[in-house]
């Protein structure tokens, strides 16, 4: 639909085309949402919610580059990341609710809703990783390309999930995480092979991060053990490349499922979705 | 009466007005059945905001055109590439000032780039193959921010998924 000026399109009697802001529907509207059989309805939500929350949270963490990076073209990049995992968030609480509605709190809202703003810290199930404060770039430099190539590399093997919205959402998500991956390694070899100030603070932000990456590999059986392989080859290399070290594994700092930084993020991500549960925008 | 696919077909994209969908390839399927217009349609990337303003055009021009009920579907897979754009889709873009997208990466294993491939992104301006990379995210997902080193005017580029 094209429109003489912007005022014309304003004052159309058709409020979804601002979807920008207003109206967002079913992520999943269309699409055939039926289980396969063979597949475990429980098992595939829980799935869609761990990979659904980890999306959420990091998302929320890139977002809050935006007004605050060093540079508008990373200010840019940042968001866009931030949007792409948005994308998938929404995706795949919407499969998880699908496949089982038992996990979506009782509330008068829409299934991913529900699940981002209506759940307690202790029902997210995202990793650690994204969930630690940011502030410095050189740590949200690490964190991301650890993030990205990880999930870069079990969202190739998703790609053959038996359910077909799964693969989907995987295959999307393959060609949006290389970008991400490569920005986040390009930025960490420009760091690490920068100056020795900015050699210093992103090898510190390497070391903050790594005590984190055990929790992201916890399978044992050939599959995962590729996985990790897979994940350890491309740090090498981008460690070498920025001339960095290979961090020594220290332990986790806190134990438990959830560190001290979710209760704060999610407090401020879900405070105007409870405070006005009837608002739409 | 024009076909449901002609009138679908003249809906434009909503972040590049310039493309219609089905210069895009966004626009999978139009099919006309006894209860009403089924279109389905892609996304171009998972978080593209821009897919709930696409149903609403694609509905609102069938039913100016005098269709009742229409249901707009989407599919995920296969996953869109920018590959789909028509020859037409590219040559608008070139016109409106974007560079159009080269050929899409292949399937397979993927290698980490650890600097920006050397690309031959010809200037939408002034033709010049010179041409550095700014970044590849921009003011929406789909393209990358480029420069000329002749004319040094900056100019988006539809970035190769
Ligand atoms: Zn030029």
């Amino acid at each position: 639909m094209s429109f003489d000026n912007a005022y014309e399109a304003l004052t159309e009697d058709n409020d979804t085309r601002w979807a920008f802001g207003t109206g967002f529907t079913d992520p999943l509207a269309g699409m055939d949402t039926s289980v396969p059989s063979g597949v475990d309805a429980a098992e595939l939500a829980r799935s869609c919610l761990w990979l659904g929350d980890d999306a959420l949270i990091m998302s929320h963490r890139l977002q809050e580059w935006v007004a605050a990076a060093p540079e508008l073209e990373d200010e840019v990049a940042l968001a866009n990341i931030g949007l792409d995992l948005l994308g998938q968030a929404r995706l795949l609480l919407a499969r998880a609710a699908k496949a089982d509605p038992a996990l979506v709190p009782a509330v008068n809202q829409s299934d991913e809703d529900a699940l981002a703003f209506f759940r307690a810290a202790e029902d997210f199930h995202n990793v650690r990783l994204v969930e630690l404060a940011g502030g410095d770039f050189a740590f949200s430099m690490a964190r991301l390309l650890v993030f990205s190539t990880w999930r870069l590399a079990l969202f190739q093997r998703l790609v053959d999930s038996p359910d077909q919205v799964l693969t989907a959402i995987a295959a999307k998500g393959v060609k949006e995480l290389t970008y991400h991956r490569d920005y986040a390694a390009r930025w960490v070899v420009r760091l690490g092979d920068g100056t020795d100030l900015s050699h210093e603070r992103m090898q510190a932000g390497l070391d903050e991060v790594w005590p984190y990456v055990d929790e992201l590999f916890d399978g044992e059986n050939e599959d995962d053990k590729a996985l990790r392989e897979e994940f350890d080859a491309v740090m090498a290399q981008v460690i070498t490349a920025g001339a960095l070290k290979q961090p020594y594994l220290r332990p986790v700092p806190t134990a438990g499922r959830h560190t001290e930084h979710l209760e704060p993020l999610l407090a401020e991500m879900q405070s105007v979705a409870r405070a006005h549960p009837d608002a739409t925008w | 009466m024009v076909s449901a696919r002609a009138v679908a077909e003249t809906v434009t994209d909503p972040e590049l007005p310039m493309l219609t969908l089905a210069d895009l390839g966004v626009l999978r399927e139009v099919e006309e059945t006894p209860d009403g217009v089924v279109v389905t349609i892609t996304p171009t990337y998972t978080g593209c905001p821009a897919m709930d303003a696409m149903r609403s055009d694609l509905r609102s021009a069938l039913h100016q055109a005098g269709f009742g009920a229409v249901d707009v579907r989407t599919v995920l897979s296969p996953a869109w590439t920018t590959d789909w754009i028509t020859a037409t889709g590219r040559q608008k873009l070139a016109e409106a000032g974007i560079a159009p997208p080269g050929a899409a990466p292949r399937g397979g294993p993927i290698p980490l780039t650890l600097t920006a491939p050397p690309k031959r992104v010809a200037c939408p301006r002034c033709g010049s193959p010179d041409t550095e990379l700014l970044s590849e995210f921009s003011a929406t997902a789909c393209k990358a921010l480029r420069r000329c080193r002749a004319c040094a005017e900056p100019f988006e580029h539809v970035k190769e998924i």
